[in-house]
């Protein structure tokens, strides 16, 4: 029932996983943001009236098409991609996962891809105000597709709302309200989304930039600088901010992945936040796995424990107690969770061979045990834990994860700085006079991508090994396909998503270059 | 107040709203039948670039609706996304490739330094336009030909060919579904676009090529039929589980749900005059009776596919593990809480209904192309 499954298909899978998702997160971010960018302007010209607004708006509108169709087609191949790759996942809990990717569809996708063509074909065929109406709702529907999606990642990251069932062998929702408003969920939804609000400004305000350092469009790009420099301002400030409570929320949910991205080896009380740091492996190890030490590290101290329990007298747990278990502080060992989730799944077996020998009684007692509450925290919590080999397979990539983390960080620095310069110096009408600061802008443009991707790397990375936190490891939730296809579709799909991405961006930069219609 | 609601009911509910949105699938392809004919239809460049921007203004549409699909079948049958597209692996992939090098022709075909060309593009909107409808038609017929695969006790699926869902292309009766429904989807392309656009020249043309299109729809859409009605169907019993062959059991499925047989014979006479009015009377509004046409007979095709104690999706390899609605479904819980939210479908349907009668007031003409606004 439970097989050993070949390494090279899981990994040749979160290969073509994360490929995929890398692509599509080129994408979204610069839709979520762009669309709120010219639903403002666009409300501006109408309040006004003024011309030139609405040509701001179509010279961005015509980028955001460009980024958009790509962003449109990468999102259909993550959806089916768990049922072609992940299928004993997408069966094991398909019950939650199925039903937020079915909202999105009917909630979201509709509204954004009906608004869209009125947005781009409609200018002369609806009603000023209809219009303007459709570029808000294609924003609000791109928001709201990141919830839903969100919504499906954050109940992997810490599923809560279900229960299994061993007749089925699949997790069912019990509540709906749980699933949508886990704490996870609703953090990284706003994390997210802020993070494209982001990005969409900064892409605004560096092409301005580039106008300005030509001399070109100097009305349009200050305007344009004007509303991207205080939208992308606000939302620096809000991505901070939504990265703390997310983390937090990470704390309790993915302990391990929390104190991977700190190196957080040894658990303590006023543990501080490390601000720059470099790793190195050690000669202790975790099992067959290496401890990482710092070669040097500047530290904020006491600060980690405040972000984790608003306190610097905060226990914040590290890996070797996470894995080795601590009984002064509670902590499970991962081998006594790996023994608790056996007798969960020894029980499931148990149950089958029941049903198939008509031993209604003795299965029926097993099903009630699975809906117990204790006997849910108690072990099947720790289901996942059956199918690892040793503790340390526990233990996600810990320099991955540091480095996300805190290059994400410096750059979320970076941008708060940015903005706020680039909204000074426009109000103080020096801004093309300081060219350092045009080119400063120019050159980050990429940044904000770095920094998503960064961010989506730790997520996903930082979780490993679980597919669902605790539940599931990714080596279960696998299709049993020959791991040739897999690899082929692997490189097909590379092959042509970075062929789609030349014609992209040399698109793009074609029409920066030819600039607004006049 | 509590709604006393079965979970047999909600499981129905269900498969008919999934029903619905495959038959709506298949009208909305008629933006693959278009592009499917993009070298063969336009007589110039203009009619060309016509064409193009017709299809284009609805091309999401139709991505959307198989997107949603995808997450509505997910969500209320869970089993069988995890059955078919880990199973048939290859099938899917290649619908999906399809559909990808389809959603960024339209934007980049026009523009300068697109790096492919125009050409490429166009040959990207004319694979997705033949491909994409031709492999859902013979996916789909999957539904009643069945598949050779075996699921274990914890419902995780083995596929029993190396093919991984290619082995359907060689089921003469699945390839008659799919090109059945490539050329409706041609028929329907080459409706929309006497429809929707203002311009002789490509009138002419659409109405010429019309016939053509329409016969071989309906040479292998009866060829499908025909053979469907006389063949043996997967039943299972309710209260073993167990699934047998049956003789003449879609056959039998028509008779004894005769709701089913009214719709199906609707769709299909609708389409027929849809059809007939445009090649004998040159009616510019034929899309109308056909396209309501194919939601209703694909709609009813689905429906005994999976009503009437019938797998809609057999294995042939191991009977028993072949999928039914009550097998596939998500719980009880998931059901009624989808249901809720599928309440929302009407608003979806009058805003879209909104857009679509504001953007198609007027008619796509030349002159429109030549203005400059935004074009595909």
């Amino acid at each position: 029932m439970f097989e050993n499954v070949d390494l090279s298909l899981v990994n040749w899978s979160r290969a073509q996983f994360a490929l995929t998702a890398i692509y599509h997160w080129l994408f979204v971010p610069l839709t979520l943001g762009l669309s709120f960018i010219l639903a403002i302007m666009e409300t501006v010209y109408v309040r006004t009236g003024d011309e030139e607004w609405k040509r701001m708006t179509k010279f961005w509108m015509t980028l955001f098409g460009i980024n958009f169709a790509i962003g449109v087609a990468t999102g259909l191949i993550l959806e089916f991609e768990f049922g072609t790759n992940w299928s004993n996942y997408s069966w094991f809990v398909g019950d939650i996962f199925g039903a937020p990717l079915a909202i999105e569809g009917i909630l979201a996708f509709f509204l954004e891809s009906t608004f869209v063509a009125v947005m781009f074909f409609g200018w002369n065929k609806v009603s000023k105000k209809a219009h303007l109406v459709s570029t808000w709702l294609v924003a609000v529907g791109a928001s709201l597709s990141a919830l839903w999606i969100l919504v499906a990642n954050g109940w992997m990251q810490n599923p809560v709302g279900m229960v299994f069932n061993p007749e089925t062998a699949r997790n069912e929702m019990v509540n709906f309200w749980e699933v949508l408003f886990n704490e996870v969920s609703v953090t990284k939804f706003l994390h997210s989304i802020s993070s494209g609000f982001l990005l969409g400004s900064m892409f605004v305000v560096s092409i301005s930039a580039y106008y300005l350092l030509k001399n070109r469009e100097i009305l349009l790009a200050k305007r344009s600088i004007l509303v991207a420099g205080i939208f992308g301002f606000l939302s620096s400030l809000l991505v901070v901010y939504t990265g703390d409570i997310s983390a937090r929320a990470l704390a309790s949910a993915q302990p391990v992945k929390f104190a991977a991205f700190e190196a957080l080896y040894e658990g303590k009380e006023k543990a501080g936040l490390v601000a720059v740091g470099l790793l190195k492996e050690s000669d202790r190890k975790i099992g067959e796995k290496a401890v990482n030490d710092f070669v040097f590290r500047i530290e904020i101290p006491g600060f980690l424990s405040v972000m984790t329990g608003g306190s610097t007298d905060t226990f914040v747990p590290g890996i070797i107690d996470l894995i080795n278990g601590n009984p002064e502080r509670g902590l499970l060992s991962v081998s006594e969770k790996m023994e608790r989730g056996r007798k969960a799944r020894d029980l499931l077996i148990e149950f089958k061979e029941a049903r198939k020998s008509n031993d209604t009684e003795k299965a029926e007692g097993i099903a009630a045990l699975f809906r117990d509450k204790k006997f849910n925290d108690e072990y099947f919590r720790y289901f996942g834990y059956a199918s690892l080999n040793k503790p340390e397979d526990a233990i996600p990539g810990v320099k991955v994860a540091f480095y996300t983390f805190h290059v994400m960080v410096m750059l979320g620095m970076l941008f708060i700085l940015e903005f706020f310069l680039a909204i000074v110096l426009l109000f103080r009408g020096t801004l093309r006079k300081n060219r350092w600061f045009l080119w400063l802008v120019l050159f980050s443009i990429l940044l904000p991508y770095v920094a998503g991707e960064l961010g989506w790397m730790l997520a996903e990375m930082g979780r490993q090994p679980w597919i669902i936190q605790d539940l599931m490891p990714v080596t279960t939730a696998v299709t049993n396909v020959n791991v040739g296809s897999v690899i082929t579709t692997f490189i097909l799909f590379a092959v042509l998503f970075t062929v789609l991405l030349i014609a992209e961006v040399s698109i793009m930069i074609r029409q920066i270059k030819i600039g607004p219609k006049h | 107040m509590t709604l006393m609601i079965s979970y047999n009911f909600l499981q129905a509910y269900w498969w008919i709203i999934i029903s619905l949105l495959a038959s709506l699938l298949v009208f909305l392809m008629f933006v693959q039948g278009g592009q499917s004919m993009i070298f063969s239809l336009p007589g110039n460049e203009l009619q060309k670039t016509m064409l193009v921007n017709a299809l284009g203004r609805k091309w999401e549409f139709t991505f959307t609706t198989l997107v949603t699909f995808g997450g509505a079948f997910f969500a209320s049958f869970p089993l069988f996304y995890s059955t078919s597209f880990g199973g048939a692996y290859w099938v899917w992939i290649a619908i999906l490739f399809s559909f990808i090098i389809q959603a960024i022709a339209y934007e980049y075909r026009s523009k300068p330094s697109n790096v492919l060309g125009r050409k490429t593009f166009d040959i990207f909107l004319f694979i997705n336009g033949s491909l994409g409808p031709f492999l859902i038609g013979t996916a789909v017929a999957t539904f009643f030909t069945g598949s050779q695969f075996s699921l274990n006790e914890l419902n995780q699926v083995r596929w029993g060919t190396p093919w991984h869902g290619l082995e359907a292309l060689l089921s003469a009766r699945n390839l008659a579904l799919g090109l059945a429904v490539l050329f409706l989807a041609r028929t329907n392309g080459l409706l929309y676009i006497i429809n929707t656009v203002d311009d002789t020249g490509l009138f002419e043309r659409s109405h010429g090529k019309l016939a053509v299109n329409a016969i071989s729809f309906l040479v292998f859409f009866l060829f499908f039929v025909i053979v469907l009605l006389l063949s043996e169907g997967f039943a299972y019993d309710r209260s073993t589980g167990a699934v047998t062959l049956e003789k003449f059991k879609y056959l039998h499925n028509l008779i004894r749900m005769p709701v089913v047989l009214v719709i199906f014979l609707t769709g299909v006479v609708s389409v027929l005059y849809g059809i007939g009015i445009a090649l004998f009377r040159a009616s510019r509004s034929a899309i109308w009776f056909t396209g309501s046409g194919t939601i209703l007979a694909v709609m009813a095709l689905f429906l005994i596919a999976g009503f009437n104690g019938t797998a809609f999706y057999p294995s042939t390899s191991d009977p028993e593990s072949s999928l039914t609605i009550a097998r596939a479904s998500s719980s009880f819980f998931t059901l009624k809480t989808m249901m809720y939210v599928s309440f929302i479908v009407p608003f979806v349907v009058i805003y879209i209904w909104y857009a679509w009668r504001a953007m198609n007031r007027k008619k796509i003409t030349g002159d429109e192309m030549q203005e400059g606004g935004h074009m595909y």
